[in-house]
């Protein structure tokens, strides 16, 4: 059992006086995954995200990250290993060259210069973003401040990456580059990724789904699993997919439909499939 | 109210080194009643028009017009404080202005300022409250005590509380969970209808342009790259693809249909219930040669 993250029973409440925002959660993500949570807001899902690397500390239950319990003690290791990009591009940056603001987590974490030379160029070339190392961040697309953000995280060479609703602020085009840029480090580096968000086109394409519903894990699966319980998700008030409703829908109306289809091009395969028979 | 561009231009900073033209020869006109959406890439000049909606900007060269307020280079507007009050803008993250004591001092500042009796700013505050589903208990609260969606709905509020003749809508609904945008979404249109507005809507969706709008203006790189109904503008792959912007994803996948089953199913609104039966004929058809 080699799980990289491991929450046990986790609670947690902000005051005393408050009600749990989460309630005896337990899961846990693989190295090399790509888990995605969903839910409400309010839902307890970036609670989850802070608890992961100890912006935050449970009331009840342990955290484990690479077999080491999250504590005030272990915070400085564990955050080497995970890296956060938050959903607001323009409240992460530091420095006033894109350069000094890719070094300034690396400084806090101590690294000696010569490698931090290296990481700026290794971490800013991953993203897309060595034509960019002297430019003023707050001068860059929305895109492209995301993109050297995950720079800022991969300089410190962490084994995972939460990226909290980190699309939602940006236009189609700058959300598509986010997610290729995810894609391409992922492949490349031996990384964990664990998506907060909304967007049903970026779920579907994890290899694993969480869905929280008022402070419990409330489905677990993979994105096919997730989506096939859409009367489930409809009764939180949660969207599902256009294929997904269209797939239904053909259903209702007397297809045999029978895998629960993730994209457009799958649900066209099994409709000529079914064609064919007809 | 109508709205008229003609020939439309706007400079940044012109006669200096970081002169920067964001609208160029923009023409168009809006009838009253209608809902448009305004979509284009980030940079494309859709703030730089909206801006010019009430009066915030004007023209560098040629000229808008609102119903019979004419706001042109060089031409102080008359009344331009009434047309302030007759168009609402709600700004990209509204919440972010929020700032009285009280939620409902904040929905009746704005009424407050064009010298509304008290006593008709409260009922607007009410009624404006209703209006975007929050509970009127919420109004003695102070307004940094709430979640981020209701602090949203209060910013929205106060410009509704204004009764507004045009509504004016910078992506109202950046950052919110689908349900709480379908909500807000929902709520824009039924005030649209209800009470007669003229509403300019400027978004990234292509699924609420689709949903909302009766007609679309393409802004590209400054300029007005395209014009027209919703099912004109939004079926048209190649054009949009050249500004970066994608067909509306049910639309996408009918065209993927027609290639694989060598038949058309026109997209005239219809629900997904309704698509699914006519997919469901094609399918079972048997008679095409795909």
């Amino acid at each position: 059992m080699s799980y990289f993250i491991e929450f046990r029973d986790v609670s947690f409440r902000y005051r005393e006086d408050q009600p749990w925002v989460l309630k005896d959660v337990s899961f846990h993500v693989q190295s090399d995954e790509w888990l995605a949570i969903i839910g409400h807001n309010g839902s307890g899902k970036s609670t989850i995200a802070k608890l992961m690397n100890g912006l935050l500390l449970p009331q009840k239950g342990e955290i484990l990250v690479d077999g080491v319990q999250v504590t005030e003690d272990t915070i400085w290791e564990i955050r080497k290993k995970v890296g956060m990009v938050f959903q607001n591009p323009d409240n992460q940056f530091v420095g006033t060259t894109v350069k000094d603001d890719v070094a300034f987590g690396m400084e806090n974490h101590g690294l000696p210069r010569k490698l931090m030379v290296e990481r700026i160029q290794t971490s800013l070339a991953a993203v897309g973003m060595s034509d960019y190392v002297a430019h003023e961040p707050h001068r860059l697309s929305g895109g492209q401040k995301q993109r050297v953000a995950i720079a800022s995280v991969l300089a410190v060479a962490p084994q995972l990456i939460i990226l909290d609703e980190a699309t939602a602020m940006l236009d189609p085009k700058g959300r598509l580059e986010i997610m290729e840029t995810i894609r391409n480090v992922q492949e490349d580096q031996d990384l964990s990724l664990l998506t907060i968000t909304h967007d049903l086109q970026e779920v579907v394409k994890a290899d694993r789904v969480i869905v929280m519903n008022q402070g419990s894990k409330w489905l677990e699966g993979t994105p096919r699993d997730v989506f096939s319980e859409k009367d489930k998700l409809r009764n939180i008030g949660l969207d599902t997919p256009f294929v997904t409703k269209l797939a239904a829908e053909l259903s209702a109306a007397g297809l045999p439909i029978q895998r629960e289809p993730l994209n457009h091009q799958e649900l066209l395969e099994d409709l000529w499939t079914l064609h064919s028979k007809m | 109210m109508d709205i008229t561009f003609k020939d439309v231009s706007y400079i940044y900073q012109a006669n200096t080194p970081f002169e920067h033209r964001a609208l160029s020869g923009v023409s168009f006109h809006i009838p009253s009643g209608s809902f448009v959406a305004v979509i284009g890439h980030t940079g494309s000049g859709k703030s730089t028009l909206l801006q010019h909606l009430n009066g915030l900007l004007r023209p560098t060269e040629g000229k808008v017009m609102i119903d019979d307020y004419q706001i042109s280079a060089g031409e102080k507007t008359k009344d331009i404080k009434s047309l302030r009050e007759k168009v609402g803008v709600v700004f990209q993250y509204p919440e972010h202005q929020l700032f009285e004591e009280t939620v409902a001092k904040d929905i009746g500042f704005g009424p407050l300022n064009f010298n509304v009796e008290p006593k008709e700013i409260e009922r607007r505050t009410g009624e404006a409250i209703k209006a975007v589903g929050l509970p009127e208990d919420l109004l003695q609260r102070s307004p940094f005590d709430l979640s981020g969606g209701q602090m949203r709905r209060v910013a929205i509020a106060g410009v509704l509380a204004m009764n507004p003749e045009v509504l004016v809508l910078d992506e109202p609904t950046a950052g919110l969970d689908p349900s709480g945008q379908r909500e807000i979404m929902d709520m824009f249109s039924r005030q649209h209808k209800n009470n007669n507005l003229t509403t300019v809507l400027v978004t990234h969706s292509m699924e609420d342009a689709l949903r909302y709008a009766d007609h679309i203006i393409i802004m590209k790189d400054g300029e007005k790259y395209m014009e027209g109904a919703p099912l004109d503008v939004l079926v048209n792959k190649e054009e949009l693809q050249r500004v970066q912007l994608d067909l509306p994803e049910v639309i996408q996948f009918l065209h993927q249909a027609e290639k694989q089953f060598g038949k058309a199913i026109p997209y005239q609104k219809q629900s997904i219930a309704q698509l699914a039966k006519e997919l469901t004929a094609i399918v079972k058809g048997g008679e095409s040669n795909g």
